[in-house]
């Protein structure tokens, strides 16, 4: 085993972009991601790729519209009020089937809010975020690893089904540093066989289009059903989570990113106490692990959504439970971290004093 | 073992560098390891902190909100943090610049001043790694061999004798735990 190195989330996300094959970036500033656009301007030139630091982030995110569609794997990234900005480029790249990667690396909402780590987002990441009908694969790192491995598998997904991919991290996870494992061999993208779609020089073949619009009647509807046929396998087959003392639990808490990190921490103080708690931790968001919470929910007497939000993501954990138990919420918004003793607490008054629908916005 | 750790002081006093080597040092002794920065408003001449952990077990959060370890560098971070250190826990104070006397008596308070150990080894830019010598034998969460193993793998760029300059200072102060 290779030595681990010491690395910040955001450059471990971008070194994990560039090993996967990324050899474009467009973005603009912003705390708490801004190592990102650092590392990619003198990365990605050493391996023959291409970085701008534009004059927006609108520019940037068309920018990317145009990279994605020449097939080129492509990545933008900003923090919460910047993804709010290329919202409207988020959804065109999305109608014309264009995959790429954008990372948010979350900080507290709403409007400029604050600079640190936050999980505000989730509604905006998971429903699409701009206009129209559409999703993004989203992935939920909860470590520095994770910001090195998930690029990689965004991609993948992203080039396969022809959807953008996000991976949804928040400030803490950025901006933290921890060991990391290189344990993956880097992608040549000269290796890959361009996609069949890609626009670029045209030596006499078929004429392609790519955009994301269709004016004739009913050619749209017919657009965005054949798109929601991808959308179907990738609920089917793209579903990622991790469960921790799930199998005896008579509490389960729900938990993404770095919130997951505190509330596997506050299962083992339950445990230590006799309470039978349990993690189960999407790792995708979209799609969200609903059919294994709904297979839990009959012999589970109460779930707990843990979110530095102010429960946004316990929607999915009701939607998935659909009243066959109890949902409960622990809710910490604008920018304060979580702490595994307030979440143990919080255990306790559901499993001790049984209370219904525990709520707490802390 | 768990050792939580916070440094705080000026920016320029190497708070952030002292807590990504002591995160490194982590590594080299094959434990798990998280660093966090405060990474506000900060600059030279403000303050800044971080929090570090060393752990044999998977490390929950890297916020460290009730730590084992608080080395403080300036006055201001003394009044922040000594409140937040662990009942039994460990203070290191640097009292060359910090003149309030700490008031928990449910701790341990060392008291050293590294401002003048670095200007007698010849640079004051050395003081943090007087107050990493008395954190690493005052606690022994890593050795001082370790710390010095790490010091050309994280300062790529430092010539051999700055290094050598570091690890007296890390010496003098684990002299002083």
């Amino acid at each position: 085993m290779a030595e681990k190195q010491l690395m910040k989330g955001n450059e471990a996300l971008s070194e994990g972009a560039v090993r996967a094959g990324c050899r474009f970036f467009a973005g603009y500033p912003i705390t708490p991601q801004n190592e990102v656009p650092e590392y990619m301007s003198w990365r990605l030139p050493q391996v023959g790729g291409a970085f701008i630091q534009s004059e927006s982030e609108v520019a940037a995110i068309n920018v990317i519209f145009g990279a994605a569609a020449t097939g080129v794997r492509s990545m933008t990234s900003s923090s919460s009020p910047g993804i709010s900005l290329k919202q409207e480029g988020i959804s065109y790249c999305a109608g014309a089937d264009l995959p790429f990667l954008i990372a948010n690396v979350m900080r507290g909402g709403p409007g400029l809010g604050n600079i640190a780590g936050a999980q505000g987002d989730y509604f905006q990441s998971t429903r699409g975020g701009g206009h129209g009908d559409y999703r993004l694969y989203v992935m939920a790192p909860n470590s520095v690893q994770e910001m090195f491995d998930f690029p990689k598998k965004c991609y993948e997904t992203a080039y396969q089904y022809r959807v953008p991919a996000m991976i949804l991290a928040d400030g803490t996870i950025g901006q933290m540093m921890e060991g990391v494992e290189i344990n993956w061999p880097e992608i040549d993208p000269k290796t890959i066989a361009k996609p069949s779609w890609s626009l670029g020089i045209n030596n006499g073949r078929e004429r392609r289009m790519v955009g994301s619009y269709d004016l004739r009647d009913g050619m749209l509807e017919k657009m965005v059903l054949e798109r929601v046929k991808r959308y179907k396998q990738i609920e089917e087959k793209e579903v990622l989570w991790e469960e921790k003392m799930t199998e005896d639990a008579e509490i389960v808490l729900v938990a993404y990113g770095i919130s997951s990190r505190v509330a596997l921490a506050a299962c083992r103080i339950a445990r230590e106490k006799g309470i039978k708690a349990g993690l189960l931790r999407p790792i995708t968001l979209w799609p969200f692990p609903k059919k294994r919470i709904a297979e839990l929910a009959p012999r589970v007497k109460n779930f707990l959504a843990v979110e530095m939000s102010l429960g946004q993501m316990v929607e999915d954990v009701r939607l998935a439970v659909n009243g066959a138990t109890n949902v409960n919420l622990f809710a910490k918004p604008g920018g304060s971290p979580i702490f595994a003793e307030e979440v143990y607490q919080a255990i306790e008054t559901i499993v001790k004093k049984g209370a219904k629908e525990y709520a707490t916005v802390k | 073992m768990y050792q939580g750790i916070r440094i705080s002081g000026f920016g320029g006093q190497g708070v952030i560098s002292a807590g990504v080597l002591l995160a490194y040092t982590g590594i080299l002794e094959n434990k798990n390891v998280s660093f966090f920065p405060s990474y506000g408003a900060e600059m030279r001449g403000g303050t800044a902190n971080c929090s570090v952990v060393i752990a044999s077990d998977e490390v929950d959060t890297p916020i460290v909100s009730s730590p084992d370890t608080v080395i403080v560098l300036n006055e201001p971070s003394l009044a922040k943090f000594e409140p937040l250190v662990k009942p039994g826990g460990t203070l290191i104070v640097n009292t060359s610049l910090i003149k309030t006397e700490p008031s928990r008596k449910d701790i341990k308070v060392i008291k050293v001043p590294c401002n003048e150990i670095a200007d007698k080894l010849g640079n004051a830019k050395v003081m943090n790694m007087v107050a990493l010598g008395v954190f690493a034998k005052a606690t022994g969460a890593v050795s001082i061999d370790s710390i010095a193993k790490a010091l050309p793998k994280v300062y790529k760029k430092l010539k051999p004798e700055v290094i050598e300059l570091n690890v007296k200072a890390l010496q003098e102060g684990s002299k002083l735990a």
